[in-house]
C-alpha cells in the first residue's frame, strides 16, 4: 500500500507548521496525507489550528514552514456558515462557482441541477436564502462545491451549527454523495461520533500549536449503515478517540 | 445584513416569505400607518389657527391661517402659475445634482474600498466636504460660476454627496470575510469581486444614501437659488421674494410646496429601493 500511495495521494503536509505575523504559532510540525478515496476528519480542542490546516490546504493562506504538496487544483471549499449570496435564488447561488470560472450559462445551469438533485433540493431553485432553513442553505452551499466536481473537499464544521437531526441528516446525505462521487475529503469537526460516523480515518490534533497526536483508521465499510452508530466497535472507536482527545488537550 | 444572520435556527418556513409579503399590501394596514401621523396633522393645523387667530390676530400676517394659504395663494392662477414654474426649475436642479452626487459618490467610495492608502487619502476629504459651511461658500460658487443652472448644481451636489459617498463605502465594506474568500478561492479579479460581491452587497446601503441625498439634493437647489436669486429664479428666490414683500400666504404655500416635493422624492426613493433590493434584504426594522 505504501508502495503505490505516491499515485493516490492527493494532499500531503510534511511538517508543516504556522507562526501568524502576530506571533501565535497556530501549527507544529504536521504530518498528513490525504488518498485518493480517503474521508479524513480532524478532531481537535478549540483554537488547535483546524481552520489554519483547512486554509493551508485550500491556499487561502501559506504556511510558514514545511512543505504542503497538493495533486488536483479541482478544490471544493465549504465553510462553516454556508456564505450563501442573500440577492441570489438557491440556482443563482449554485451556479456562482461555474460562473466565476466562466463557464458557459447552458452548461453551468445543467451542473447546478444536477448538484441540486444531488442535495435533494429539487423544486427550491427560486427561493432565496432567507427563505431557507440552516440545513437548507447548508445543501445549497454544498450543491454549490459540487458543480466544480472537486476531487478534494474541504469542510470546516459544516454542520456545527445545526440541530441534531439535520445534522445526521446531512451526514448521511454526504456519505451517499462521497459514495457516488468518489471526491476525497478533508473533514473539521467538534463531535467525535460524527468524526467517526463519516471518515474513513480520523486525526486527533492537540491543543494549540495543533500537532497531530494520533490517527485511527475506521474499519467499516462503504456505503455505511446508519446502524453502525448503535455498534459496540463503533462505542469503543469513540471512546478511544475521545481519550486521545482528552490526552492531547493536557 | 442579511448574511450575518447566523444559521443556528432552523426556520422551515418557506411559505414565510410569502404571508409576509400579501399583508403588507393590505388596506387596513396602510390606514393604521397612515393615521398617526394625520392626527399630527390636524394637531398642528389646529394649533396654527389659534397662533394666528386668537394669539396674533391683528398681526397675523406674520402667519397667516392655514386656509389663506390656498384661498390667498394656491387657487390665485397667478401665484400658482409662478410657484409650479420655480418649482420646475428646481426640481431640474435637484434631479441634475442628485444624479451627478450619485455617480461621483458610488466612485469615489469605489475606489476608496479598492486600497485602504486610496481610503485613508481621501476619507478625509469627503467628512470635510460635510462640514464646509456651505450657506458661506454658496456666494462664492455662485462669482465662480455665474449664477446659472451650473452654479445651482454644484451648490446642491456640495450638499447631497456625503450620504452617498459614505454610505457605499460601508455597504462595499460589509462583505463578510468568508464570502470574499469564496470569490478568493476561485481566483476572481478584482473586476469580478467588485461587480458579483461587493456592489450587490452593498445595494441597501447605496439606496438608503440615495434616499438621504435625494432630500438633501432639494434642500441644496433650494439654498443656491435662495442666495443667487439671479439667473433662472427657482423656488428659493420666490421664497426669498415673498419674504422681502411680507406676502405671507404665498410665502407659506410656496414652502409647502416646496417640502411636499421633497417628501415625495424622499418617499419615491424608498420606494425603489424597496423594489430593488426588499426582497432579499430586510431591514432592521422589519
Ligand atoms: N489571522 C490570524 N492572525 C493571528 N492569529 C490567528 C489568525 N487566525 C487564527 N489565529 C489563531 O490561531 C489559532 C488557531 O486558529 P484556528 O481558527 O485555526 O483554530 P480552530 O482549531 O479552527 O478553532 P475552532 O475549533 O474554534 O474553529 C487560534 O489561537 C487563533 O487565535
Ligand atoms: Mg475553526
Amino acid at each position: 500500500m505504501t508502495a503505490t500511495s505516491i499515485d493516490t495521494q492527493l494532499l500531503r503536509f510534511s511538517d508543516v507548521a504556522m507562526t501568524f505575523p502576530n506571533g501565535t504559532t497556530a501549527l507544529e510540525g504536521v504530518d498528513l496525507t490525504v488518498d485518493r478515496g480517503e474521508f479524513v476528519t480532524v478532531v481537535g480542542p478549540s483554537g488547535c489550528g483546524k481552520s489554519t490546516l483547512l486554509r493551508i490546504a485550500s491556499g487561502l493562506e501559506s504556511a510558514t514552514e514545511g512543505g504542503v504538496e497538493l495533486d488536483t487544483d479541482r478544490i471544493g471549499y465549504v465553510f462553516q456558515d454556508a456564505t450563501l449570496l442573500p440577492w441570489r435564488s438557491v440556482q443563482a447561488n449554485v451556479e456562482l462557482l461555474a460562473e466565476l470560472h466562466k463557464v458557459p450559462k447552458a452548461q453551468r445551469t445543467e451542473a447546478a441541477k444536477a448538484a441540486i438533485d444531488l442535495v435533494g433540493l429539487t423544486g427550491f431553485e427560486k427561493n432565496l436564502p432567507r427563505e431557507l432553513s440552516g440545513g437548507m442553505r447548508m445543501r445549497t452551499s454544498l450543491a454549490r462545491s459540487l458543480t466544480l466536481d472537486p476531487e478534494l473537499f474541504l469542510f470546516d464544521e459544516p454542520f456545527g451549527a445545526l440541530d441534531e437531526i439535520t445534522r445526521e441528516r446531512l451526514q448521511d446525505e454526504l456519505l451517499r454523495i462521497f459514495v457516488e462521487k468518489r471526491f476525497a475529503g478533508l473533514f473539521i469537526t467538534h463531535s467525535v461520533s460524527e468524526a467517526v460516523y463519516i471518515s474513513t480515518k480520523v486525526v486527533v490534533m492537540s491543543g494549540r500549536p495543533g500537532h497531530i497526536v494520533d490517527t485511527f483508521d475506521i474499519p467499516f465499510p462503504m456505503p455505511r449503515d446508519p446502524e453502525v452508530r448503535f455498534t459496540a466497535e463503533f462505542a469503543e472507536l469513540t471512546g478511544k478517540i475521545s481519550h486521545a482527545l482528552r490526552e492531547g488537550h493536557r | 445584513m442579511a448574511t450575518t444572520t447566523p444559521t443556528t435556527t432552523v426556520r422551515a418556513d418557506v411559505s414565510a416569505a410569502g404571508t409576509r409579503s400579501i399583508s403588507t399590501f393590505r388596506l387596513g394596514r396602510g390606514l393604521k400607518t397612515l393615521w398617526p401621523p394625520l392626527a399630527v396633522l390636524a394637531a398642528i393645523i389646529l394649533g396654527w389657527y389659534v397662533l394666528s387667530l386668537v394669539v396674533l390676530a391683528e398681526r397675523n400676517f406674520l402667519l397667516p391661517p392655514p386656509h389663506e394659504i390656498f384661498t390667498e395663494a394656491l387657487f390665485n392662477p397667478g401665484t400658482a402659475a409662478d410657484i409650479f414654474l420655480a418649482l420646475w426649475r428646481t426640481a431640474l436642479v435637484a434631479v441634475t445634482g442628485l444624479a451627478i452626487a450619485i455617480v461621483l459618490g458610488i466612485v469615489w467610495a469605489v475606489a476608496m474600498s479598492q486600497a485602504r492608502w486610496v481610503e485613508r487619502s481621501l476619507f478625509p476629504y469627503a467628512v470635510i466636504l460635510q462640514c464646509i459651511p456651505i450657506l458661506a461658500l454658496v456666494p462664492l460658487i455662485g462669482f465662480w460660476f455665474g449664477f446659472n443652472f451650473e452654479a445651482r448644481t454644484i451648490v446642491c451636489v456640495l450638499i447631497a454627496l456625503f450620504p452617498m459617498v459614505s454610505n457605499t463605502l460601508f455597504g462595499l465594506q460589509s462583505v463578510e470575510k468568508s464570502q470574499r474568500e469564496l470569490f478568493q478561492l476561485q481566483g476572481a479579479s478584482r473586476w469580478t469581486v467588485l461587480t458579483k460581491l461587493q456592489l450587490p452587497a452593498a445595494l441597501p446601503a447605496i439606496f438608503a444614501g440615495m434616499r438621504i441625498s435625494a432630500g438633501l439634493a432639494v434642500v441644496g437647489a433650494i439654498v443656491g437659488d435662495f442666495f443667487f436669486r439671479r439667473g433662472t429664479p427657482g423656488i428659493g428666490s420666490l421664497l426669498s421674494d415673498y419674504t422681502s414683500r411680507i406676502q405671507s400666504a404665498e410665502l407659506f404655500a410656496a414652502i409647502i410646496v416646496a417640502c411636499l416635493f421633497g417628501v415625495a422624492v424622499f418617499v419615491l426613493f424608498g420606494w425603489i429601493g424597496r423594489r430593488a433590493v426588499g426582497r432579499w434584504y430586510e431591514s432592521n426594522r422589519g
